[in-house]
């Protein structure tokens, strides 16, 4: 385990560690379209990864061919070790996922959506022993939303819609969990609470994949980051692969870029210029070649 | 007290013929099952499919009729039949899925119709598209029953599967859920019990069936179990009462239990606890008076 905090030993059967291995991943669709080619990437336990790209670069098709949705026409997929189908019969991957892919008027209960991740666990007529139904306390007591169980769903805010299906997660006890803009249309506040949370399950071994649009956060709590354009373009440590020269080439001409002049900031002979690069969410700032980043609350 | 009595074995006479009982009992069963898929269909926007399904088969009913097989299994190849025309053209073409289903259902429907006048058979035109369930013969009971309860029994086995899969398809498959499998199942389920509901209230009115008790459950409940737990006492009841009370209107049994069905979703939606409009009004009324 990469994380000190792994002794907690809070992932079940911690023996096979969480990762993911995308070897040579190329995905043609049905009509012809080959979404990803050649994507190679590594990921180990207790790791929280952004995946990074514009719309149509494949970050769904690479959660697609993680969740064997899709087939690849070559390389393959690894989760733990496990082939795809194998691994999701552990239950070892759970899908948080985004906000507009939810039927919010669909009649079911908080609480029904969060047992929901347990159906993995039991029979074929999804009967919740005593143990499901504590897990699923668990689990909402975790994020905050036991006030809220008995509420439909629709009647929440962005933030708690957010937290069940991160419950949901929770519940099923995925060592992979796999989060599809987790931050869209989320508060401060619920940001700060759910970037919380994904530490905590780092610091339990778990691996959590993140596509996201909101450049600025990733510094914040990703310690690595797959920059995708059809292909992937770079992998690794986010200080080494969050550059501003490998995001200009992940984005093209599509982010917005400001560049502050340094003399012109200041009076000292510091040279360093501030870059301002935003793909509509929060900007991410680059002064020197440095990331801005918030003070961790937990010193990691 | 002599009236009282003749009053009340008035209303006990359509239990005294077996015809009678028959219907009331395959109108209860057929509804009930209908109402249990229209908790699902309803959800999904695909309401209409219902309806263009009921008037594929008509073809394939006439069919059957005419050659003497099964009139399930002509229902089932006619079902297919439209199916596999829908995506055919589809994706053949750039027309919307509306105007696709659209134009498979009326034609299929067109060619039903004009197979029974051509090729007068036992059952008229008339009781395949309004339904005659209080002639209803034997053997098609047998096969209504037998639909009807087979998909009552897979239902009860996979409704919180199908659930899942109607919630959350991702979710679902990545917890191993076959949801191909299951959503084919559910149309399956859904062709058939249509076949059975012709009988009872014909091609016409079948749609009423797997979507109005839905409908209106959903008006008063926001957990999924209790929705089809109220769905299927609607569809019982109203179909098992509609079938009573045609007796005393001599026949249109379908539009009777389609009333009664529509009388209960007005009722609801108007008087519904918490989603009904006067509670809505109540609720805006109330928040307005908070804010002065």
């Amino acid at each position: 385990m990469t994380a000190p905090a792994a002794s907690i030993a809070a992932a079940p059967d911690a023996g096979l560690g969480a990762s993911i291995s995308v070897r040579d991943l190329n995905v043609t669709y049905p009509n012809g379209f080959t979404a990803v080619r050649d994507a190679s990437f590594d990921l180990d336990p207790g790791t929280i990864c952004a995946l990074v790209g514009i719309n149509g670069s494949g970050k769904s098709t690479i959660f697609k061919a993680i969740m064997g949705f899709v087939r690849p026409s070559a390389g393959e997929v690894r989760l733990c070790g496990l082939p795809v189908g194998e691994a999701l019969k552990r239950n070892i991957v759970a899908y948080v996922p985004q906000s507009e892919d939810v039927d919010w008027n669909f009649p079911v209960l908080v609480e029904t959506v969060v047992m929901m991740g347990r159906y993995g666990h039991m029979n074929f007529l999804r009967m919740p022993s005593r143990a499901d139904r504590y897990k699923v306390d668990e689990a909402l007591e975790r994020v905050g939303m036991t006030a809220y169980r008995t509420r439909q769903i629709g009647e929440l805010s962005g933030g708690q819609k957010k937290r069940v299906f991160l419950a949901r997660a929770l519940a099923q006890e995925g060592r992979i969990i796999l989060l599809d803009e987790p931050f869209t249309g989320v508060d401060v506040k619920t940001e700060a609470a759910i970037i919380g949370l994904l530490r905590e399950l780092r610091a339990s071994g778990h691996l959590m994949l993140v596509s996201t649009h909101n450049l600025g956060s990733v510094p914040d709590f990703c310690d690595h980051v797959v920059l995708l354009n059809r292909t992937v373009l770079a992998a690794g440590p986010t200080a080494a692969v969050f550059t501003q020269k490998n995001l200009e080439r992940a984005f093209g001409g599509v982010l917005r870029n400001f560049q502050l002049g340094g003399a012109a900031l200041h009076d000292d002979d510091d040279a360093r210029s501030v870059t301002v690069l935003t793909d509509d969410e929060r900007p991410l700032v680059i002064y020197g070649d440095k990331h801005s980043r918030r003070q961790d609350p937990d010193g990691q | 007290m002599d009236s009282e009595m003749s009053l009340l074995s008035q209303l006990l006479i359509p239990f005294e013929y077996s015809y009678m009982l028959k219907a009331m009992w395959v109108s209860a069963l057929v509804g009930g099952v209908c109402a249990f898929l229209s908790a699902y269909l309803m959800l999904k926007g695909w309401s209409l499919m219902g309806d263009a399904l009921a008037h594929s088969i008509v073809p394939g009913v006439a069919a059957a009729y005419i050659i003497g097989a099964p009139f399930a299994a002509g229902a089932f190849f006619a079902g297919i039949l439209a199916s596999v025309a829908m995506n055919f053209i589809k994706q053949k073409s750039r027309l919307r899925e509306d105007a696709v289903i659209g134009l498979v259902f009326t034609a299929l429907f067109a060619l039903g119709l004009l197979m029974a006048s051509i090729w007068p058979t036992s059952v008229s035109i008339q009781s395949i598209v309004l339904g005659n369930i209080l002639a209803i013969a034997d053997e098609d009971v047998v096969q209504v029953a037998i639909i009807a309860g087979v998909s009552l029994g897979i239902l009860l086995l996979v409704w919180k599967d199908l659930m899942v899969t109607f919630f959350d398809e991702n979710h679902a498959r990545s917890i191993g859920i076959r949801t191909t499998f299951l959503k084919g199942l559910f149309f399956t389920l859904l062709s058939a019990c249509t076949v059975a509901a012709l009988q009872t209230v014909g091609a016409c009115l079948v749609i009423a069936m797997v979507v109005t008790p839905g409908a209106t459950a959903y008006l008063l409940t926001d957990r999924f179990g209790r929705l089809i737990i109220i769905s299927v006492i609607l569809g019982v009841t109203t179909s098992f009462a509609g079938a009573y009370i045609s007796y005393f209107l001599d026949g249109a049994t379908g539009g009777v239990i389609v009333c009664l069905q529509t009388l209960l979703f007005l009722l609801a939606f108007f008087f519904a606890p918490k989603h009904g409009m006067l509670a809505s009004r109540r609720r805006q009324r109330v928040a307005i008076e908070a804010a002065a």
